[in-house]
């Protein structure tokens, strides 16, 4: 019963790391993975008397960031410093934005049409990692440091559906400016999901809970449904929420508390002295405007309704920028958008589905693949080759035309073997020709098919088709 | 002839004509006894062969402004592969695997380390006795203080263990030791040298700068450590001018500041009178003594002890015993971080912790952080406005000279306000240098302080220089 009454209401942070060369505080390197601790320096691991330098880079990165979701970009940013003791924490304070982030007041439209405000998304250094080993517990400072943005939407989502959708076009935004791999399973993007539930009539919102660190969008749908279902119980009895910070757990289904809201934190929050205050001036906010790609959003929009693409199919190339990147590029040199959009996705994305390449490093150019479409489609490459030569493409990288070549896949259209052939089949079917001419249209099938095989790659089917209409008549 | 009276030039002069070697020069100075417990560490074996290897640069032929010459840095000052424990437990045996960039700068120039200064526990103090390892005795009195919070490097030169001795300056840590200590001592303008390397006590406020006998030497040493560092975000990309060249001149149309409130009650009569002074001196020969008022200066020590407070509660968090220094004991994660912390920390540096984190606190933020924030851009803009008609400031540099051991430390109020004279120039983030302008009945120095704008450190040393020129100071034995 309390379904059809309680409501919830979902607010999001986003963290996501950021795809600099180096660290957002020191030099050393920001790439994922590495030995433990072979990543890392007297500054990120906060030895005495070191000092953070801010990389540019990430501050480009974020301003990437709030103009992929049109946030306003602040002309005037600071960095505070967060104090709270935790082993990952060498410092035992982050360095992050309080009250000025470089971004501001953003928005993404849902596909229903509804708007989803973006509070902020400020620019810190992520922590490092522990492992908990044989009663002990070991400390890996490679992530320290390492460039993380956090956006930090307003409490605008009602269900679970809504929320995925947000997150994997924030994830599909990143992506296609650069900012980010957008690697869920690796941590480099990951959720907290605040949640709270209130009758549906309510003025206020009611008790939430906070779902910390969901690494994929199944994760985040399941711990919004088990969230959603077990605050509705307790409410649904006449109980109260408790607020807490919440972990879920993959295996079970099901969160578990971390902290109540007794343990928080006051962090102390204030300006930090080692890094002076960043001014960012519209020119350039300008030059980086210039460098920002079309977001997903805008080229769905345009596949569906400028090139007639199927909803389905749209969404498929833009999900991947590689391959809306390379779907425009193709689309430039051949005026055939659906017929590129379906060779790209039926062919191209198929074989690449089975191992046979990834999107972000073809070693052909959208050119060659569109002279394959024209090859296929313009009979000069029997479709029945189709296959080979994409894999050949893929694997070697060699131009289609010379692949067609060396394999013999060329259609030679000699036309008096054509003729001399097709006299011969119906030479050896006279009874056949005898049915067809009594109006068995389906034996012309069946002639046309003897035709095809004997004359396999020497002329096109239509060829075949035309003269052994000629011959018929 | 006594070497270890030499100014730093004629050092140089004669290292490089060869009247004497880097290896004698060290051995004049080791020989006279640290009696003051000046040092926290001698690198007595690492000096020798660092004057031996100078020795042959020099016969080389190399030049480098230090090359051969011996100096003392302070234990908050990191220096790669030696102890940097900034007198506290915490840091008892912590090694450090870099140099900090003046040690850096220091090594290029040649120079020949002779040991680490004690220092009161992670710069906090003025009367270097909060080391874990023991106080530090003023070399003109040994029953008194060398001030602080470089005690050790203030009593290195004054007792002429080393020619220079590098300092940190957070509220008056160069300038009130040396004037304790009757020698000179210079923090720079905020960001004119690098703070990479130097353990952090307040960072908006700290600044390395140099103890030496004389204005003269402290250009020569200052010249050395100067400079941008990219790796420090507050260090100021500006070039660094020849300080030697300041040298020299005479005070004809200096316009000297002399604001009333440094010269009231808070000040001691023969602090104010030796002062007023070295004040008529500069008149007499040829500058214009201009009176001012600075209301924020009731204020100052207040301020100061928030901002400074509050970021220290903030750098001092990273001791927490995981990565290094000491270790506690405890089941948790939290009891081993209290155990770690209680132990390795002494008193007044947990005063301080707890200070600032009460300053920073959830409710206690506008109230106590935000009013300090104001109070600092009040403070800057008064010294513009005195900058408006005046060159240079003068003041005393504490209001009494050197007191007994055990009479103030136990007095956090009193310790504090010993700073009033000094804390402002950190505020402002301007350059400030100490000299001798007279001793007390029982020979204690007094010291007077010369506040330049900012990066007119040249400013300062002229006008100190032109003092000490005409100036005969009680040199001990």
């Amino acid at each position: 019963m309390w379904s059809t009454m309680l409501k919830p209401t979902i607010g999001l942070e986003i963290h996501a790391e950021l795809l600099t060369q180096s660290k957002v505080f020191c030099t050393c390197p920001a790439s994922f993975g590495g030995s433990e601790n072979s990543r890392c320096c007297p500054v990120c691991s906060g030895l005495p008397g070191t000092l953070p330098v801010l990389n540019q880079k990430a501050v480009e990165f974020i301003i990437r960031a709030g103009m992929a979701t049109e946030c306003d970009i602040s002309l005037f940013t600071k960095w505070d410093r967060k104090n709270y003791f935790y082993p990952d924490l060498p410092k035992a304070y982050q360095i992050s934005q309080m009250p000025r982030p470089v971004c501001l007041n953003g928005k993404v439209r849902l596909k229903s049409g509804k708007v989803i405000r973006i509070n902020r998304i400020h620019l810190e250094e992520d922590a490092g990692k522990l492992t908990h080993e044989g009663g002990a517990t070991l400390a890996d400072y490679n992530r320290c440091g390492i460039p993380l943005i956090e956006l930090v939407t307003e409490p605008d989502f009602a269900s679970a559906e809504e929320v995925t959708e947000f997150v994997a076009e924030i994830r599909a935004r990143y992506m296609y400016c650069g900012i980010s791999d957008g690697k869920m399973e690796q941590g480099s993007l990951r959720v907290d999901v605040n949640i709270s539930l209130a009758d549906e009539h309510a003025d206020t919102l009611g008790t939430r809970s906070e779902i910390k660190n969901l690494n994929s969008l199944r994760s985040i749908a399941r711990a919004i449904e088990y969230e959603t279902h077990r605050q509705g119980e307790i409410l649904g009895k006449g109980g109260k929420v408790t607020q807490e910070t919440l972990r879920f757990s993959d295996g079970t289904g099901e969160t578990s508390s971390l902290r109540s809201k007794e343990d928080a934190h006051d962090y102390r929050y204030f300006p930090d002295p080692d890094i002076p205050p960043v001014l960012i001036t519209e020119e350039e906010i300008a030059v980086i405007r210039g460098t920002m790609p079309e977001m997903p959003s805008s080229r769905y929009d345009r596949y569906v309704n400028k090139c007639g693409i199927p909803h389905k199919d749209a969404e498929n190339i833009v999900a991947d920028k590689h391959l809306s990147d390379f779907f425009d590029e193709a689309a430039t040199l051949l005026d055939e958008p659906r017929k590129i959009a379906n060779y790209l996705l039926s062919e191209l994305l198929y074989r690449i589905n089975l191992g046979e390449g990834t999107t972000d490093n073809l070693p052909f150019t959208p050119a060659d693949f569109v002279r394959v479409i024209e090859l296929v489609e313009g009979g000069k490459v029997s479709r029945s080759h189709l296959k080979d030569i994409l894999r050949e493409m893929l694997a070697t990288g060699s131009k289609p035309d010379s692949i067609c070549e060396q394999n013999n896949y060329l259609i030679k259209e000699d036309l008096s073997l054509v003729s001399d052939t097709i006299d011969k089949i119906l030479a050896e079917n006279v009874a056949a020709v005898a049915q067809l001419k009594n109006g068995e249209q389906k034996v012309f099938g069946f002639l046309m098919g003897k035709a095809n095989s004997l004359l396999k790659g020497a002329a096109t089917p239509k060829i075949i088709k035309e003269t052994l209409e000629k011959k018929l008549k | 002839m006594e070497l270890t009276k030499l100014s730093i030039k004629s050092m140089r002069e004669k290292l490089v004509s060869r009247e004497i070697t880097s290896a004698e020069l060290l051995a004049s100075f080791s020989e006279r006894k640290d009696e003051y417990f000046a040092y926290v560490t001698q690198t007595s074996d690492l000096a020798v062969e660092s004057a031996q290897v100078a020795d042959l640069r020099i016969a080389a032929g190399e030049n480098a402004p230090l090359l051969g010459i011996p100096g003392a840095v302070k234990d908050n000052i990191c220096t790669d592969g030696i102890k940097t424990t900034c007198a506290s437990k915490m840091l008892a045996d912590f090694i450090p695997p870099y140099d900090a960039d003046v040690v850096q700068r220091l090594k290029q120039s040649g120079y020949v380390l002779t040991g680490k200064t004690n220092m009161d526990e992670f710069a906090m103090g003025s009367s270097s006795q909060t080391s874990v390892f023991g106080g530090v005795k003023n070399p003109y009195d040994v029953t008194r203080v060398p001030g602080g919070s470089s005690g050790g490097s203030a009593a290195v030169v004054a007792a002429r263990l080393a020619p220079f001795a590098l300092g940190s300056d957070t509220g008056g840590s160069i300038r009130q030791p040396a004037s304790f200590c009757g020698v000179t001592g210079i923090k720079p303008t905020y960001g004119r040298v690098s703070r990479y390397g130097l353990v952090a006590f307040a960072s908006s406020l700290d600044q390395i700068g140099v103890f030496t006998k004389t204005a003269a030497d402290s250009a020569e040493v200052l010249n050395v450590i100067s400079g941008y560092d990219k790796r420090d975000a507050t260090s100021a990309n500006v070039p660094t001018p020849d300080f030697t060249s300041y040298l020299n001149r005479d005070v004809r149309g200096l316009r000297i500041a002399l604001p009333d409130e440094y010269f009231g009650d808070t000040v001691g009569d023969d602090v104010r009178t030796a002062v007023l002074n070295a004040a008529k001196y500069f008149e007499e020969s040829g500058a214009t003594l201009v009176p001012c008022s600075m209301k924020v200066f009731d204020y100052a020590v207040s301020a100061y002890y928030l901002l400074a407070c509050a970021e220290a509660a903030s750098n001092l968090s990273r001791f927490d015993g995981v990565k290094y220094g000491l270790r506690g004991e405890g089941a948790t994660y939290e009891q081993r971080i209290v155990d770690s912390r209680n132990k390795g920390f002494g008193a007044e540096v947990k005063r301080r912790i707890l200070l600032g984190n009460y300053a920073l606190s959830s409710g206690y933020y506008d109230a106590y952080y935000r009013k300090a924030q104001a109070l600092r851009q009040e403070i800057i803009k008064e010294y513009n406005d005195v900058f408006t008609k005046a060159d240079i400031i003068l003041t005393p540099t504490a209001p009494e000279p050197a007191f007994k051991i055990g009479s103030s430390e136990n007095d956090p109020i009193k310790m504090f306000l010993a700073d009033i004279c000094t804390v402002m120039a950190n505020i402002a983030y301007l350059p400030g240098i100490n000299t001798t302008c007279g001793y007390t009945d029982d020979g204690l120095p007094i010291g007077m302080s010369l506040i330049g704008k900012r990066f007119d450190e040249g400013g300062i040393i002229g006008a100190a220089d032109f003092f000490e020129r005409n100036f005969r100071r009680k040199d001990i034995p």
